[in-house]
């Protein structure tokens, strides 16, 4: 039951967007959501929508995939759609059904919305689906790292990113373990409403955690006999360079956000 | 310091608390460089504290831990020691750090400040002499226990130390992995002659070390030769230690009145001593 957590989304092939280096890809992604908001007339998600579609088959991604991306998302994106339609205020009225009306300006928010939400959504598991987690944490500590002159913990929390997603397989096997321990002692975790499934995890738990603390004990101890003492004076073995590739994705961003706001330039 | 003490324990003590009973208690002794020493001893007699002092990880309550002529106690040189007394602890999952065991190597050398240039060099050949170059790109859960040892050796290993301290490092393993690690070391300790420490309580790992404490109550209380060692079963026993088989093979065939030697330690010097004891036994 809980081996099929997997971790991340990683999507591995070879690819130009994967070769990206992460910084660029997590500044790109910042860029992109702003791009996102910039829109202000409908037909504009659709150059967003195209710089999309570019990116998914540069990135060898299966356009399924991106899709699924959506999927526990669907509620919500069908909620706020729905919300925005009946409750929103405007001044042309476009339907009226009984109390119920359904004016311009809402339909127009709730499309809004829900372009907004999805292309978010899609844009962003690019970034996810093109980079290893820990790529991505490298990229993160490296961001943030300037932010450290304000006592930012950039390197601890790459740090404990990092540790997390080690030990998430080994911790997910052991609670696999002590599951089966606790059942063959007569626990059920199956069955029951949802207060005593609950409850029936306390078993479960308990156990769990005061071996993770164990763990973390001993860890702390290993690292420091390997001469762990913080990010100060560290070397990395990866070294994140930014290339010409990197170039050419920031110059496709310029390109994107000068379509964007040319209409109001324009006007 | 004379170059031949590599490792040198001097009147040490350690006490977990001011009050409490000492864990360590006034223990000397000298390990020379390229030595390959067992440190053997029931739960509790200490072993793994004595351990964790050799690296400065503990820091003696009185007495002194001194590594290649570094003291554990001046604060100022703690990173050279670690660096130069590489520990391996006794649970596989609870010291890799990465998600890949390269990284993972990396990660010692990352911490000692290694240019980024000269660390791949480094970490191939940590794993080309643990034996786990071809398992660079795998994660470490996916590894067995002895693999994931040898991992951790290798990331040891590419700090260039010149001892090695195994704290139990074989205790959770299954027979095949403890062979694995047990052989990696031995090899090291020959073709590096890197100095080993190998804290174990397996009768048979410490037999292949050419030196034996026993540890009892934080004090040691024998130090020589395994076939000196395990020659002295009624001691061992009176220290809640096993013997190896063949040793208390030979015990028992003394107690039946043949006159074996005791000094035996594995199958082999068995044969030899049945062949001298009984020349007609093994004729065919």
């Amino acid at each position: 039951m809980l081996r099929d957590i997997t971790l991340g989304q990683y999507y591995p092939v070879d690819s130009p967007v994967h070769r990206l280096d992460p910084r660029a890809k997590i500044l790109l992604a910042f860029l992109y959501i702003i791009g996102v908001f910039l829109v202000k007339d409908l037909f504009m998600y659709l150059p967003v929508l195209l710089y999309l579609a570019m990116a998914t088959w540069l990135a060898r991604l299966p356009f399924p995939m991106m899709a699924k991306s959506l999927k526990p998302m669907r509620i919500l994106i069908v909620f706020t759609f729905i919300l925005n339609l009946f409750f929103g205020t405007g001044s042309r009225e476009l339907l009226r059904l009984g109390s119920i009306v359904i004016w311009e300006e809402g339909l127009l928010n709730a499309l809004h919305f829900t372009f907004r939400l999805i292309l978010l959504v899609t844009g962003s598991s690019i970034l996810t689906l093109t980079t290893p987690p820990v790529t991505l944490t490298d990229g993160l500590e490296r961001l943030a790292s300037p932010l450290r002159v304000i006592r930012f913990p950039a390197h601890e929390m790459a740090m404990m990113m990092t540790i997390a997603l080690r030990f998430i397989p080994t911790l997910t096997e052991e609670a696999d373990k002590i599951m089966k321990a606790q059942t063959a002692r007569g626990a059920d975790f199956e069955t029951g409403n949802l207060m005593a499934r609950a409850r029936a995890m306390i078993p479960l738990l308990v156990p769990l955690f005061i071996s993770a603390f164990r763990r973390a004990g001993d860890l702390a101890m290993a690292m420091e006999a390997r001469c762990y003492r913080g990010g100060e004076g560290r070397t990395r073995l990866h070294v994140l360079k930014f290339s010409r590739r990197d170039l050419i994705a920031f110059l496709s961003m310029a390109g994107l956000f000068i379509i964007l706001l040319l209409p109001g330039i324009l006007k | 310091m004379s170059e031949t003490a590599h490792l040198q324990v001097r009147d040490l003590t350690y006490r977990y608390d001011p009050e409490a009973e000492a864990a360590i208690d006034g223990v000397s002794f000298s390990i020379s460089r390229g030595e390959f020493v067992a440190v053997l001893g029931h739960n509790g007699s200490g072993k793994s504290t004595l351990a964790k002092l050799l690296n400065g990880l503990f820091l003696p309550s009185s007495g002194s831990v001194t590594v290649s002529g570094m003291a554990t106690s001046d604060a100022g040189r703690t990173w050279d020691i670690r660096r130069t007394a590489g520990m391996v602890f006794q649970n596989p999952d609870n010291q890799l750090v990465a998600t890949r065991v390269y990284d993972d190597v990396a990660f010692g050398l990352e911490n000692i400040g290694v240019p980024s240039g000269e660390m791949p060099g480094r970490i191939d050949e940590a794993l080309r002499l643990t034996g786990m170059l071809e398992h660079a790109d795998r994660a470490p859960h996916l590894l067995s226990g002895g693999q994931k040892q040898r991992v951790a050796i290798a990331g040891i290993l590419a700090m260039k130390p010149e001892a090695l301290i195994l704290d139990e490092a074989t205790a959770m393993l299954d027979p095949q992995g403890r062979a694995e690690v047990l052989d990696t070391v031995l090899r090291l300790n020959r073709v590096q002659n890197i100095t080993v420490v190998w804290i174990t309580h397996f009768m048979e790992e410490a037999a292949r070390a050419q030196r034996v404490l026993v540890m009892d109550h934080g004090r040691v209380v024998m130090d020589g030769g395994p076939k000196e060692i395990f020659s002295r079963v009624d001691l061992l026993r009176e220290l809640r230690l096993d013997v190896p088989p063949m040793t208390r093979l030979a015990k028992l065939l003394r107690e039946r009145g043949v006159d074996a030697r005791l000094d035996v330690l594995n199958v082999e010097d068995m044969v030899e001593e049945v062949t001298r004891l009984c020349p007609s036994c093994l004729k065919n």
